[in-house]
């Protein structure tokens, strides 16, 4: 059923709704502030709040789009490879491997000097797409188990899943950025309801609209990257063993980052469904079910291994693995 | 019925006539994905060839007694830069990797040899010249698998004889060993 092209398409529209649901969000939480300001919206002239919020996005939408990579790549520590560095021109050379293999052009690398082993992918198209990996990772992969991971990445660029989740990387900064300033300014005074209008049936409704936007923001931030990442995780999965026709490689390297402990130092929230595998080792990642679903950035590292390991089967034609 | 008795017939030429084009044009795309599918094979190849001269020379002097291998080695890539055809390349760079591939295990035989820089770097550069090969290769046979299948079945293949179409050849691998065979992407 899901076919490159239609990956893309979905991509896109994805993309698309996301920064108008994103631009709708903010613009509301805008005109929101503008009504518990004044008590409604004939009250004021200039509606400040929202053409304020409404500038905002746009200007968010259009930094998101085309500087998102260098954003997260910058807020990530990510650094150009060193070739003298051994493990960096293998890193190298298994990403040219890879390219040959997907039929992509070359991405970008970067190393990412951390002890955790993890990589992502992050980019608007393949023309202009990135890949970086820890130097955590270079240290414990053999050849194979690297090669699987810089593959698992070239999918993403493949399915353009790189587009979504960088723009969903820059745009959440924004989001986090607006809640924590609408909490201060209530906190602190700023905005406070008018008396005056006390006796409008509109005001409670509208102080609880905002309590909603200013509670809940950081939540509906990150709704929206759990229903980019989930089902995205196990279909690059899938395309990397079909680049290395080798999913068990991948599989290794799985349980290799799973046992590693260290969490990365530089990942945070906006940033983490980027990755490979959750680089904050949140426990919700580990279960199942509907709230998992909704919560969490990552499939269950073992169901991916299940998984890969089941198509290893399938491919060697029902012989064990290793047979 | 007048005017529908001419148009009913204009438009199913029309139809026909579209469709026929698409099929066309996506029959030449693939042609176009082989061949440059091919070059890159090609190009990774040569980057083989290039290399092996080097290795020799790193490792010459460390491995006398190994003239036979190396002897092996030069011999096979000399016959793979003499091929013209596909089939011809495919069997000489089998060859080749065979060579190699004994050289490779041989040198490991070679305690001074594993912890020169130089060969290691030399090594790790042949063995992604090998793997590039390989998944060349595998992106060059799945396209050539999927304009050939575009030629054979219908309606695309009354398009494919009438232009002239020709199947492409698959870039063998040594007999006896094969492909995995491809992985479904569907998730079902």
């Amino acid at each position: 059923m899901t076919d490159i092209y239609s990956e893309q398409a979905r991509n896109r529209r994805t993309t698309f709704f996301l920064i108008l649901g994103f631009f709708v969000f903010v613009v509301l939480v805008g005109a929101s502030l503008d009504v518990y300001q004044h008590g409604s919206f004939d009250a004021l002239r200039v509606p400040v709040s929202t053409v304020v919020a409404g500038s905002f996005a746009t200007l968010n939408t259009v930094i998101a789009f085309y500087f998102g990579s260098s954003l997260v790549l910058a807020s990530l520590g990510a650094a150009p490879l060193e070739f003298e560095n051994l493990t960096h021109k293998k890193f190298h050379n298994v990403a040219t491997e890879m390219a040959i293999a997907s039929g992509l052009p070359m991405p970008r690398l970067y190393v990412l000097p951390d002890p955790s082993p993890n990589a992502f992918a992050t980019g608007r198209n393949p023309e202009n797409a990135c890949v970086a990996v820890t130097q955590g990772l270079l240290d414990v992969m053999n050849r194979e188990e690297l090669q699987s991971v810089v593959a698992h990445e070239m999918a993403h660029i493949k399915y353009n899943d790189i587009l979504t989740m960088t723009v969903v990387s820059a745009l959440l900064g924004a989001v986090s950025l607006l809640s924590d300033w609408a909490v201060r300014s209530w906190r602190y005074g700023g905005i406070r309801p008018r008396r005056s209008v006390k006796g409008r049936g509109l005001h409670p409704l509208a102080l609880l609209v905002i309590a909603l936007f200013v509670l809940f923001s950081p939540l509906v931030s990150r709704i929206i990257a759990m229903a980019v990442s989930r089902t995205r995780e196990y279909q690059a999965d899938a395309g990397a063993a079909e680049f290395t026709r080798n999913p068990l490689a991948l599989a290794s390297a799985l349980e290799k980052i799973k046992n590693s402990s260290s969490p990365l130092r530089s990942a945070h929230r906006g940033t983490a469904h980027l990755f490979i595998s959750d680089p904050l080792h949140r426990k919700m990642d580990d279960r199942e079910g509907i709230v998992a679903d909704v919560l969490s950035t990552h499939p269950p590292i073992e169901k991916r291994i299940e998984r890969l390991k089941r198509m290893a089967y399938v491919m060697t034609g029902g012989q064990a693995p290793g047979a | 019925m007048g005017i529908l008795y001419y148009l009913i017939p204009l438009i199913v030429i029309a139809a026909a006539v579209v469709w026929a084009v698409a099929v066309y044009n996506g029959l030449v795309t693939l042609k176009n994905q082989v061949e440059n599918a091919w070059r890159q094979i090609d190009v990774q190849l040569k980057r083989r060839h290039d290399l092996i001269p080097n290795l020799v020379g790193a490792v010459k002097g460390a491995m006398e007694f190994e003239k036979e291998t190396l002897g092996r080695v030069i011999d096979a890539r000399a016959k793979a830069l003499g091929a013209t055809t596909v089939a011809q390349k495919g069997l000489a760079e089998n060859f080749l990797t065979e060579a190699l591939g004994r050289l490779f295990a041989l040198v490991e035989n070679y305690p001074d040899l594993k912890s020169n820089a130089n060969v290691l770097s030399l090594q790790e550069e042949l063995t992604s010249t090998e793997n590039r090969i390989g998944f060349a290769r595998q992106f060059y046979n799945d396209i050539v698998a999927r304009f050939n299948i575009r030629q054979s079945v219908f309606p695309s293949v009354v398009i494919a004889s009438a232009f002239g179409f020709k199947k492409a050849e698959y870039f063998q691998t040594e007999p006896g060993t094969h492909d995995a065979p491809k992985v479904d992407l569907s998730l079902r």
